[in-house]
């Protein structure tokens, strides 16, 4: 049996505006239908000219960008049928809420009772009912946004581009909304491609999270394999926080590097096809590494010196020097305490060959 | 407490309201003084009753059947030889009067220097008939009652074209004696004209710099502003530079053979050159209010109509022109009222058909010297302003315009 063709592809896109260095490079990228992906990466890292690419406002410069296995090189934005979530709303402010929501549907000649009877039901959607003739200068952020959500899904559209809508709004509002966000993209089966640059957000709604860096991907995958088996040094920094401690690879045996850092010496899981003598960058967590005042027979063991040490609530953040680095992360969950670690005092810490990852070495 | 807390409160109000005095006598004095004096000028002249008292008084007796009264000869003939010796005072009385009644200057100047040299001669009603037949006719006395009135319509019946009937009753004058009114329209008319061709012009070059991005926008703005560093003269005369019988562009169709050379256009010192001059004069003041109101208005609007499913000219229609009426509501106020009391453009290049209100205006001011007439034609223009005004405002609200 043949598999569906996926509802977006992206096909070897590139694109510069005149004259400036590559924006998007090389982007290969497949949205499978009802899919939530989320394009993650700091800011200036091309993800939202790969939004305006596929909504049609910016034409790639090399390459190919599909809908249900169909070019759409050439079609006009207007003709693509795409709801589009802008950063600062983009509501009319001459129009009142419900003529904002009747707008897209105006134009496609529907009539005024199923008009009305639409905007009620998105309203409904986005729980504004009764806010038809409100202007948009009266409602809050989060309402505005809420509007701007509804008014991109009125027309029905198959596929959703929200380009950091929650932006403006904040931390508890952009947590509700997310929620919300979520909860209508489930409901009504629909394709979203995310945009932001905040990595909780990618990770609290995404099906799958496409890291950018500098125009090109860096690794797309679900949450949980992004923070758990990040590919390259960018992403273990980017995705949550890492160690890395830069190194040189000895030898390699059955998915387990050996790893010289400094006078120290690592024994980590061997990622890729790094060979023994390249340079090589190993990531550990902080939750992974443990501190204790004695042996505790981990494959990787160190003496470590206590510089500093925060509370943090649910857990403590310990700044070490160690394996020659003055800033290394150990967090210890607030379960038992401190266990009385000051700072100056020598503990020993410890963790596992596979909670820590050798990565190809490269400039951050 | 009370009191200390009062005055602490006051204190700063009074503060502020000291800061605000220089502004308000300033504008007192550039602005409120002025235009009251104008408007008083076209309705208040006390010349003639300041300098004719007694005669003034006795002819408000008379009913205008017949001659006047020996009283009023007598008074006449007295402040006219009190006259006769402040030159000054007479041109401007006889010159008062002659404005109601032409020839009028003369008579009262030949009466008053025969009065002068032979003194009063039998009663002085024949003396001054004898002096001047014009004294036996009651139109003259008429001319003299009605500018010796402090408080006139006069001239506002003149400026509109109007004229008193000899039984009472005022009636529009003959067609083609009328002289301010169709020029009042041709103001009006060339006003709502140039307006409109700033508008046609202005608004896409205000969309052009607030589409452009900053460092483009910003020389194109530049080059918006360029033309208030020049001259208004230097301006206007390098169109009559361009477009008169042997200029640039006569010159240039001459040449590509498009008109023969006996045949030039006649583009300048008519209603063309007025125009034209008047367009390129005013047209930065269109621009710059309809340029800050685009910039104001994000571009993720358009992008927003268009993923939305509009066409782009639909889009432009319903979301980003209605945004912009702020900015052509002000922009076309502005040009407006400029345009309807322009004065050197039209007076360089308009020549005789291109002229309008301001130059009729500008001649009674210099030149016949009729200021309540300039005061009365000047009120008309500032009351159709206002209307204009009040009419905009109610349509488009004065809150949401923006004048950049």
């Amino acid at each position: 049996m043949n598999q569906p063709a996926p509802h977006v592809e992206y096909r070897a896109v590139h694109k510069r505006y005149a004259e400036s260095d590559w924006v998007v490079r090389d982007l290969d990228l497949e949205l499978n239908r009802g899919e939530f992906l989320t394009l993650l990466g700091p800011s200036g890292s091309g993800k939202t000219t790969c939004l305006m690419m596929l909504a049609g406002f910016e034409p790639p410069t090399m390459g190919d960008i599909r809908i249900n296995g169909v070019s759409v090189a050439g079609l006009p934005p207007d003709k693509r049928g795409i709801g589009v979530v802008f950063q600062n709303y983009a509501l009319f402010p001459h129009m009142s809420v419900g003529a904002n929501l009747a707008f897209p549907l105006e134009v496609r000649g529907l009539s005024a009772d199923q008009r009305r009877e639409r905007v009620a039901r998105a309203l409904e959607l986005v729980r504004l009912e009764g806010y038809e003739d409100r202007r948009p200068n009266q409602l809050s952020g989060g309402q505005q946004q809420r509007v701007a959500i509804a008014r991109a899904l009125v027309f029905e559209p198959e596929l959703v581009l929200m380009d950091e809508p929650l932006g403006a709004l904040d931390r508890r509002l952009r947590e509700q909304l997310q929620y919300e966000i979520r909860r209508i993209q489930r409901q009504l089966g629909v394709t979203v491609l995310y945009v932001t640059h905040d990595q909780t957000e990618a990770m609290a709604m995404s099906d799958r999270v496409a890291v950018f860096r500098a125009g090109r991907i860096e690794q797309v995958a679900s949450p949980e394999v992004l923070y758990e088996e990040p590919q390259r040094p960018f992403v273990a920094s980017f995705i949550g926080e890492n160690n890395l401690l830069r190194g040189r690879i000895v030898s390699v045996e059955r998915g387990v590097c050996h790893v010289d850092v400094g006078d120290q010496h690592i024994q980590a899981a061997h990622i890729g096809d790094l060979a023994p003598g390249s340079e090589t960058l190993v990531a550990i967590r902080p939750e992974r590494v443990h501190i204790a005042p004695l042996s505790m027979h981990y494959s990787n063991e160190f003496d470590a010196e206590v510089e500093d040490i925060s509370f943090l609530g649910d857990h403590l953040r310990v700044r070490l020097l160690t394996c020659g680095s003055s800033d290394f992360i150990a967090k210890i969950p607030n379960i038992v305490g401190h266990g009385g670690i000051l700072p100056g005092d020598t503990v020993r810490i410890g963790w596992g060959a596979l909670d820590c990852r050798a990565l190809e070495a490269e400039a951050l | 407490m009370k009191r200390i807390l009062h005055l602490s409160a006051a204190t700063p109000r009074l503060g502020a309201l000291a800061l605000v005095l220089p502004l308000l006598a300033f504008v007192t004095v550039s602005f409120v003084i002025p235009l009251g004096t104008l408007l008083g000028k076209s309705a208040y002249q006390p010349e003639v009753a300041r300098v004719l008292p007694q005669t003034i008084t006795e002819l408000r007796e008379w009913t205008g059947d017949g001659l006047p009264s020996e009283d009023a000869f007598a008074a006449m003939a007295r402040e006219l030889t009190a006259l006769g010796e402040n030159r000054p005072e007479l041109a401007r009385v006889s010159g008062a009067i002659n404005r109601v009644q032409s020839g009028m200057r003369g008579v009262l100047n030949r009466t008053a220097r025969r009065l002068a040299r032979t003194g009063q001669a039998g009663s002085w009603r024949a003396t001054l008939t004898g002096i001047d037949s014009s004294w036996e006719e009651p139109a003259t006395w008429l001319a003299i009652r009605e500018a010796g009135a402090r408080f006139t319509l006069r001239h506002y019946l003149h400026a509109l074209d109007l004229e008193q009937r000899s039984g009472g009753g005022i009636a529009p004058k003959a067609a083609d004696e009328r002289v301010y009114t169709p020029l009042m329209w041709r103001t009006l008319l060339v006003s709502l004209g140039v307006t409109l061709l700033c508008l046609a012009i202005g608004y896409p070059i205000a969309y052009m710099i607030a589409a452009s991005p900053p460092a483009r926008g910003r020389i194109l703005l530049l080059l918006v502003l360029v033309p208030f560093w020049t001259s208004l003269l230097v301006r206007t005369t390098a169109w009559i530079v361009l477009l008169q019988r042997q200029g640039v562009i006569n010159g240039f169709l001459v040449s590509l053979g498009l008109v023969p050379d006996d045949g030039r256009l006649q583009m300048i010192y008519n209603m063309t050159g007025t125009f034209v001059a008047m367009t390129h004069v005013l047209l930065p003041f269109m621009v710059l209010p309809l340029y800050s109101v685009m910039r104001s208005i994000p571009k993720s609007h358009m992008a927003a109509a268009v993923s939305l499913g509009a066409a782009p000219l639909q889009a432009f229609r319903r979301v980003y022109l209605p945004q912009t009426l702020p900015g052509i509501g002000a922009g076309s106020l502005l040009v407006f009222i400029l345009a309807i009391g322009y004065y050197i453009t039209p007076a360089l290049v308009g020549g005789r058909t291109g002229e309008l209100i301001s130059s009729q205006i500008a001649y009674h001011v210099q030149t016949s010297l009729n200021w309540g007439l300039a005061a009365a034609l000047s009120s008309i223009l500032l009351v159709a302003v206002t209307v204009l005004y009040l009419v905009y405002s109610r349509a488009i609200g004065i809150e949401r315009m923006r004048l950049g």
